[in-house]
């Protein structure tokens, strides 16, 4: 099933999607595999994966060190597309890769979808990849059927959502304020009339991300957004109070 | 040829390399910035407003020096040099920092941020900020702060924000990261002066655009003192923003050679070394918003460089070099850090000249060259910035006793102070 019928299907029990985030291999990949089974239970839909960068620009300060502290302790693009197909085959979410393009076109575009696909990933987030440079990937990934998450932002033009909205598949990550991951975002009308904007350019869902942090944030979004996007929030949850923290967290974000 | 004219190819585009990789958030930042120096390109007024303020605020023309003792020593070639390090702040880094901020004035932006390796784009900027009036915060790698005090307490002073990056390395790549976050958070009053010819497009275009006055003026000052232009031209490559300033005046010529000299570090087979073109251990790659040469492994994650000058210790080059390096337009040797101290001593005692650890790395092929030429030949090498400022970092590179001891004993005299 594609992502966009996933998401079709979700939405039939629930109104608002939640789409979760872990760094493959920090703390370790045996711990983002209890932070999974927690996201599992909690009724999470989609996780993105982040194969970690020594370059993460788009990263907020949280999100840098684990990049580092994963590289450092030796992961690798084969370990994480081995853990994916794990995760894929085991939990009942969706599965989506996040990283930076470099990854991808050192070992290769052609290369790079059929191994997302083969490890059951449904699409995929390159925030330094804009559209202009994706063309040949699109296509690529159209060819084998994986989605490339297009972004879409507060300081995007009519005529670039336009553009955006064109090369659109599968759902649309709606940046919900400018900055880099991982800091408080107000949530109010500016996000409601962004998101708005955003759909009379693309009829795939609408994921809104960047600094989704309280059950608050969640009531907001319901009905706006099709998806909450839950980053830095959760790995900070986990940082400073662990399993029990992380349960505690989905719960009242879910409740 | 004119390597800017984009009508054939894609825009941002040399050969493959270049582009724009960034968020989608910069898109209107980007697009902004690109008709603005598009406009300031085409305004004849504005290169003379910039040519003038160079003019009076940094001492512009620098002057091109005839090393005659140094020529007659190595019995071969006769070397001319570039006097960029006569500069206001010390290196060609002001010109392009002076024309990016005529340029933020006309983007109506009252911010500017930078990064910054051995301080010296950071000292411009801040001392550009101070003139123009725009608040400044400047990046710095931790690792750099510690190493460059001297530039750190100069920016400060001018009233810039130095940030110390504690992410990655610690260096000049990690500052770069750090100038993204900033500018995709606060782009609406801010402006981004990058440093050197990287970087996504226009910036490779508009550095290059704003460091050709060296090449415009070198090109007329060798032609006027020896009544013909040189075999060989010699530049340091970081980023690589001095060499293209410097070789646009020649690009046209195909009896002139172009040389970049990048950083050797500990020589080849080290993996301690900056020489992303000279040696065989970079490969293409895609960050920090463009497509260039990179040291990095195979999964694309960037490898930790080195060299004795921080300005050139950098994991990419600008990619207008890595186009013209595919064409055999520019060759690229590298210099060792071994080479470059004894060089540096060598230029020191023999010229009085006190090139700076980058800029020293284009005398190190310069000479060894020259010496290999003959006497009727003329080799040019860009001296873009002076040494004397740096003094802590030479003195270290250079094992001075006398200065360490010197060191020490401040050391005691503020410790006894504090207490």
């Amino acid at each position: 099933m594609g992502l966009e019928a996933f998401i079709a299907e979700r939405k039939q029990d629930k109104d608002l999607l939640v789409m979760a985030h872990v760094v493959c291999g920090y703390p370790s990949f045996e711990e983002n595999m209890q932070e999974l089974e927690i996201m599992a239970e909690a009724g999470v839909d989609l996780v993105e994966l982040q194969f970690p960068f020594s370059e993460p620009s788009a990263d907020g300060p949280l999100f840098v060190r684990a990049n580092e502290q994963s590289l450092k302790a030796g992961t690798t693009v084969d370990q994480c597309f081995d853990f994916m197909k794990l995760v894929s085959e085991r939990f009942p979410f969706k599965v989506l890769m996040m990283g930076y393009y470099n990854t991808v076109f050192k070992m290769g575009e052609d290369v790079f979808v059929q191994r997302l696909k083969d490890a059951g990933g449904v699409g995929y987030i390159l925030p330094d990849l804009p559209v202009e440079e994706s063309a040949n990937l699109h296509q690529l990934s159209a060819d084998v059927g994986v989605e490339p998450i297009i972004l879409m932002t507060p300081t995007s033009s009519d005529k670039r959502l336009a553009q955006l909205g064109a090369a659109s598949r599968g759902m649309v990550y709606v940046v919900a304020r400018k900055g880099v991951t991982g800091s408080k975002t107000n949530m109010g009308d500016d996000v409601v009339a962004l998101i708005d904007r955003c759909r009379q350019h693309t009829d795939v869902p609408m994921g809104v991300g960047f600094g989704i942090t309280s059950k608050a944030d969640m009531d907001f979004l319901r009905g706006t957004a099709d998806l909450a996007i839950v980053g830095t929030a959760a790995l900070k949850t986990w940082e400073e109070s662990g399993a029990d923290g992380l349960r505690r967290f989905f719960a009242e974000l879910l409740a | 040829m004119d390597i800017f004219d984009f009508s054939d190819g894609r825009e941002g585009y040399y050969g493959e390399y270049g582009g724009v990789f960034l968020p989608e958030i910069l898109h209107a930042t980007i697009e902004e910035l690109i008709e603005c120096f598009r406009e300031c390109k085409a305004d004849p007024k504005f290169w003379q407003d910039y040519v003038s303020l160079l003019q009076n605020y940094s001492g512009r023309p620098t002057p091109v020096t005839y090393l005659e003792n140094l020529s007659r020593e190595l019995g071969g070639a006769q070397i001319y040099v570039k006097r960029d390090d006569l500069n206001h702040t010390g290196s060609h880094k002001v010109n392009n920092v002076m024309g990016q901020g005529l340029l933020t004035q006309r983007l109506g932006k009252t911010r500017v941020i930078a990064e910054t390796g051995a301080g010296q784009h950071g000292f411009a900027t801040a001392t550009m900020a101070a003139k123009f009036g725009f608040e400044c915060k400047i990046y710095m790698g931790a690792v750099d702060v510690a190493r460059q005090r001297p530039n750190v307490f100069w920016m400060e002073n001018l009233g810039a924000e130095v940030i110390a990056v504690e992410d990655g390395q610690k260096t000049l790549k990690d500052a770069v990261n750090e100038c993204m976050r900033d500018w995709v958070t606060n782009m609406a009053d801010t402006h981004y002066i990058l440093g050197t010819a990287c970087g996504p497009h226009p910036f490779p275009e508009m550095v290059s655009w704003f460091q050709s006055i060296i090449g415009l003026e070198a090109r007329e000052q060798i032609v006027a003192q020896t009544g013909r232009l040189p075999n060989r031209v010699y530049a340091c490559v970081g980023g690589g923003s001095n060499a293209m300033g410097l070789f646009q005046g020649f690009f046209d010529e195909p009896n002139v050679e172009l040389i970049g000299c990048e950083a050797g570090g500990e020589g080849v087979g080290s993996y301690m070394h900056s020489a992303r073109l000279a040696y065989d251990d970079a490969s293409v790659g895609v960050a920090q918003g463009y497509k260039t040469y990179f040291l990095q492994n195979d999964e694309g994650n960037m490898s930790e460089t080195h060299s004795v000058a921080a300005g050139l210790d950098y994991i990419g080059v600008n990619p207008i070099f890595a186009h013209l390096h595919d064409q055999g337009k520019v060759r690229f040797e590298a210099a060792t850090d071994a080479e470059v101290k004894e060089t540096l001593k060598l230029t020191m005692r023999t010229e009085g000249l006190i090139p700076a650890l980058e800029s020293t790395h284009g005398f190190v092929v310069a000479l060894k060259e020259a010496a290999t030429m003959a006497k009727d030949e003329i080799v040019l090498v860009n001296m873009s910035g002076r040494g004397d400022k740096d003094i802590f970092t030479i003195a270290d590179a250079l094992d001075d006793a006398k200065w360490k001891s010197f060191i020490g004993g401040k050391a005691d005299q503020y410790r006894a102070e504090k207490k």
